[in-house]
């Protein structure tokens, strides 16, 4: 069935589903049961299936992860819930040192079906403590999936194939889609590890994910506009990364920006253009451009945050750059527009 | 509850020998082999701890799942009795527990309820926490048994998996394993406070404290907090004394080094669990040739054991890409 959602909707119907057709699955986290319920992404939960299948847990992430290792373990499928990130930094012990191992050094009889669901906080105020988004530092360690949805599509289909792997997963949802809408066939299954190419394009590649997709998309309209077609590759799982389809554009394009919503030292979006030189040397017109955050920790007033993050503005300008173009004119364009949707607090 | 050391439970009586007998002499194997550098992992020997490895497993329901750490050669080997894949696995070879990916810290055997080990002290206790959730969301009477040294009380995730279980009613039951030892620090410099179970008894959890020494009176004190699970679910905090005659990690030992004088031979054999029991069987009326013929058959199996290590294979390219995901 086909109905248009928002996505934290999405995310909510994966999690119903889920729970419905598989009793092992139940969720839990810090004050997930409350009134509001994790900015909606959890409504009608309790309702639904009990307190004991979706409840919420002390403020101890790193023993609550170990909790959500061990239920894994033993025959449970646990979808474990940070409000924020950040949190998970504090269980980044029991997620690397434990969870990322345990089917390795067991031989293959132990395995961690877990999900982690964690949200990226962005704007009014979040600062340096609410808006990380985390990805390249759980995508180093082998043994850990790590997913980005960019669309409620996506966030349903990926997040149903996150809660069916028997490997630990860990769910990022940039807070800023909470408010996208868009079509969800609640029949259409995505596995993890695949990007997608949202737009075919010849001239230039723009490779991002979660909601520097938003953004690429955005940019990508710009330049089809100025006679510019951009391939626009939205990497949906950024371990285990499908490779593949991104050297299959840039092979094609001779051109890529990889736009990444975190810092780019020794970040996702080096290690993409890093693949992308090795893999697209002979085939590149330009060495690889990279977009991330400014490289000093998130800072809270808005005009510094407009500076820190970037948008469809410094892709456009990037591809300028790269196409030898001249500059685009901008100033009937509306950047960073969901930041007057997100009215706070969290 | 059953006598266990009535003349009519003899070969029970037997059964616990013959455990503490594998655990002595594979680590008495792993100290003679050690020194050819064959055995190429650290070990964290037990020797001192047979008492409340196999005092603990010997109580636990036949469904029942343990988590321990990095000492754990007596656990495994209490729960699984055998020496095929845990020699295997210290000589690193595919026919380990681990394919010879994991070493000594991390014997794993989810078949015998043993499921899993952990270098990084505390973590696996989170772990047994997540089984005893498991246990009770679906709906079984399920044991799961947390061991770990005292040092472990010093990590945050202790308390943190105590105060689930507590909030949840768990049937997990905490084994602190006190030796008072931290690598090569004592308790009283590291800990602001005078008592691990006194700290703990603020909880809502059932509390035992007993000599880990001796394995009879370990035995009918988890036995006790098994059955008080069963009826009334609760976590159970056990602390039992021990004492480590070896080095923290390696074959030698640490007396006279720094930290703690060299015991005399009274105060060798009073914290020697093996020593002790045996002393007790012999007192109570077994043969000593009873006693012979069931350390000659530990040591065959243990003699195979190491052969059949030694002759196994390594693992190579394949392998090392195997298993990352499941």
């Amino acid at each position: 069935m086909k109905t248009e959602l928002k996505f934290p909707e999405a995310i909510n119907l994966a999690m119903t589903k889920a729970m419905e057709t598989d009793p092992t699955v139940f969720a839990f986290g810090v004050d997930v049961q409350d009134h509001k319920r994790s900015f909606g992404s959890g409504l009608g939960m309790v309702e639904r299936f009990g307190i004991e299948r979706y409840f919420g847990s002390p403020l101890s992430e790193a023993g609550v992860t170990g909790v959500a290792v061990g239920a894994a373990l033993c025959g449970l499928r646990p979808i474990h819930i940070h409000a924020r990130a950040d949190f998970v930094l504090m269980a980044m012990n029991q997620l690397v040192n434990m969870a990322s191992n345990k089917s390795y050094l067991s031989n293959g009889k132990l395995k961690v079906p877990l999900v982690v669901r964690a949200m990226i906080g962005r704007s009014w105020g979040q600062g340096a403590q609410h808006s990380k988004t985390l990805h390249s530092v759980l995508a180093h360690f082998p043994g850990i999936k790590v997913v980005m949805p960019s669309n409620p599509q996506d966030a349903y289909s990926l997040l149903r194939s996150a809660i069916q792997d028997d490997n630990p997963v860990v769910f990022l949802e940039n807070r800023w889609l909470y408010d996208l809408v868009g079509e969800v066939d609640d029949e259409l299954e995505v596995p993890l590890s695949s990007c997608k190419v949202l737009r075919p394009g010849s001239d230039i590649t723009i490779v991002s994910c979660s909601w520097m997709t938003v953004e690429a998309i955005q940019a990508a309209r710009i330049l089809a506009e100025n006679g510019v077609e951009a391939e626009v590759v939205d990497v949906r799982t950024v371990a285990p990364l499908d490779s593949e389809t991104v050297v299959n554009s840039v092979s094609k394009t001779g051109y890529s920006v990889v736009a990444d919503s975190d810092w780019t030292f020794c970040g996702f979006a080096a290690e993409l253009s890093a693949q992308i030189t090795e893999s697209c040397f002979s085939s590149l017109k330009a060495a690889p451009v990279r977009i991330g955050l400014a490289h000093v920790p998130c800072p809270t007033t808005r005009p510094l945050e407009d500076l820190f993050y970037p948008s469809a503005k410094e892709i456009v300008r990037s591809a300028e750059k790269l196409l030898d173009l001249p500059e685009i004119d901008l100033s009937g364009e509306i950047f960073n527009e969901y930041e007057r949707r997100f009215k706070g607090p969290f | 509850m059953t006598d266990l050391f009535s003349p009519s439970a003899r070969e029970e009586a037997l059964d616990i020998y013959r455990k503490m007998t594998l655990i002595r002499q594979s680590q008495e194997k792993i100290i003679s082999e050690y020194h050819k550098d064959e055995i190429k992992t650290p070990v964290h020997l037990g020797i001192g701890l047979e008492g409340v490895s196999v005092g603990v497993a010997q109580c636990l329901p036949p469904n029942s799942r343990a988590f321990g750490q990095l000492r754990n050669h007596g656990q495994y080997l209490a729960m699984t009795g055998e020496t095929d894949s845990f020699f295997g696995e210290l000589y690193g070879k595919v026919t380990g527990t681990g394919g010879g990916k994991a070493g000594s810290m991390h014997l794993s055997a989810p078949d015998s309820g043993l499921m899993s080990n952990s270098g990084i002290v505390s973590s696996t206790i989170a772990l047994a926490v997540g089984s005893g959730l498991a246990a009770k969301y679906l709906g079984t009477d399920v044991i799961t048994v947390a061991m770990f040294g005292d040092a472990a009380v010093e990590e945050g995730e202790f308390w943190e998996s105590l105060n689930f279980a507590c909030l949840h009613g768990l049937r997990v039951m905490f084994v602190c394993e006190d030796n008072d030892v931290a690598i090569y620090t004592t308790g009283a410099e590291r800990r602001g406070f005078d008592s691990i179970i006194g700290a703990v008894k603020g909880f809502n959890c059932y509390t035992f404290e007993g000599d880990g020494t001796d394995v009879r009176a370990v035995i009918p004190l988890a036995q006790q907090a098994v059955d008080m699970m069963i009826r009334d679910p609760k976590p159970a905090f056990m602390s039992f004394t021990w004492f480590r005659l070896l080095d923290h990690v390696g074959v030698g030992k640490d007396f006279g080094v720094s930290f703690r004088p060299i015991p005399t031979d009274e105060e060798i054999k009073a914290a020697d669990p093996v020593y002790k029991y045996e002393q007790y069987l012999i007192g109570e009326g077994h043969a000593p040739a009873a006693l012979q013929s069931v350390r000659d058959e530990m040591g065959d199996q243990i003699e195979s054991s190491v052969a059949r290590a030694i002759a196994a294979g390594y693992p190579g390219e394949t392998e090392l890409y195997q298993g990352v995901f499941a």
